[in-house]
């Protein structure tokens, strides 16, 4: 592609020799072939996507005050994580309901929260709290969907909080501790 | 009698302007570009719909993969301090030329016995070495609850401001390990911090 000079005279005819006049126009064609190679180079070495942040509260550990704060059973939801991608939950105390084994998606956890949200908040006109108990046959992916899942469904109140032996022999009769 | 001559057009384009637009681009590229830093282990981080940004800077990451913990903080004056923080802590003496190489490193994980070593490697060297991972005990004195502790201090001392800690870890991660670092966490009183997720590729409503 490059430039033809056609801007010279036609021929000398008055005998007088001139300059010759330089095209002033330079061949870029090799200078955009470079910066498009170095966009291509920035561009696939930077990072596209930047990282979402998913902000978590735990709750304060401290010795003193262990077990000073007791969540109202009745109003309170256990997600027990197992293996499996499968969770079990129950509502009230550990032991007293027959736990339920479901899966993650947003049929299953979400509508589990938006139904008994609703139920919770009109049968004791308070907000229902969850608490997530992951085992430790579950992966961290498990934990950021439910924790997820509690942000879709907006629910006030929910804590991550250590697994009871009694609570993994339940995962353990699921099948859901391996 | 002469045919009329049709006049051959010059076949080139004005590249001004494509080159004005291409070194536009470039410029904006090589200014937001920050380079990539690579994970001593494939981490896949989940997804979830939230899409608030992590901030640029004032970040501890906390790397989690095959059960072992990275870490990386921003700033090359915060790396720098910790070190000589650390190195006083554990009664290990840097040089000079350590501490730069240390203040280099975007992200590290090999135990305070081992660090003196893997700084002495060069630089081809350490890309190879395959890093253990920072120590998580269940004792209250573990090394990567002090490199937490001193990156928070050495933070606060620079820039009066306080490290905000985030977690970024592997899919398929058990969660003991994950317990474990949330623990140390907690004992530090540490009781806010952010999991790194991407985003979720259709997000449904």
């Amino acid at each position: 592609m490059a430039e033809l000079d056609t801007s010279s005279g036609g021929g000398s005819k008055g005998g007088k020799v001139r300059s010759k006049k330089v095209s002033t126009r330079v061949d870029l064609t090799a200078m955009v072939d470079l910066a498009f190679l170095l966009i291509t180079f920035f561009m696939l070495t930077t990072t596209l996507s930047k990282p979402k942040a998913m902000d978590v509260t735990m709750p304060a550990k401290d010795e003193k005050t262990k077990d000073q704060l007791d969540v109202a059973a009745s109003r309170s939801l256990t997600l027990l994580l197992g293996s499996d991608n499968k969770l079990e939950w129950y509502q009230g105390e550990p032991g007293k309901s027959q736990p339920e084994v479901i899966g993650y998606g947003k049929d299953d956890l979400r509508k589990l929260l938006v139904e008994k949200g609703k139920e919770i908040q009109q049968s004791y006109g308070k907000f229902m709290i969850v608490l997530i108990k992951p085992s430790d046959k579950a992966v961290y992916k498990n934990v950021v969907d439910a924790l997820d899942e509690m942000n879709i469904t907006k629910v006030e109140s929910y804590a991550i909080v250590d697994i009871t032996p009694q609570e993994i022999e339940l995962l353990k009769r699921e099948n859901l501790y391996n | 009698m002469s045919r009329a001559k049709v006049k051959r057009k010059s076949t080139s384009i004005d590249m001004t302007a494509m080159c004005d637009v291409a070194f536009l681009l470039l410029t904006f590229f090589i200014l937001t570009a920050k380079p990539r830093t690579e994970d001593p282990v494939p981490v896949d981080i989940p997804a979830s719909s939230v899409e608030v940004l992590l901030p640029e800077d004032n970040v501890l990451l906390l790397t989690i993969g095959q059960g072992k913990v990275f870490v990386s903080v921003d700033g090359n004056d915060v790396r720098k301090q910790t070190l000589i923080q650390m190195g006083d802590k554990y009664g290990i003496k840097f040089s000079q030329q350590e501490q730069e190489l240390f203040s280099a490193l975007p992200i590290f994980g090999v135990p305070m016995k081992g660090l003196k070593g893997f700084l002495d490697l060069d630089v081809d060297q350490r890309k190879e070495y395959k890093q253990p991972g920072i120590p998580v005990d269940t004792t209250a004195n573990n090394e990567l609850s002090d490199w937490i502790l001193e990156a928070r201090k050495a933070d606060a001392s620079l820039h009066n401001k306080s490290l905000r800690i985030s977690i970024k870890g592997d899919n398929k991660e058990e969660y003991p390990t994950i317990k474990k670092v949330i623990g140390v966490l907690q004992n530090q009183k540490a009781n806010k911090f952010s999991l790194i997720t991407t985003i979720r590729e259709a997000p449904k409503k």
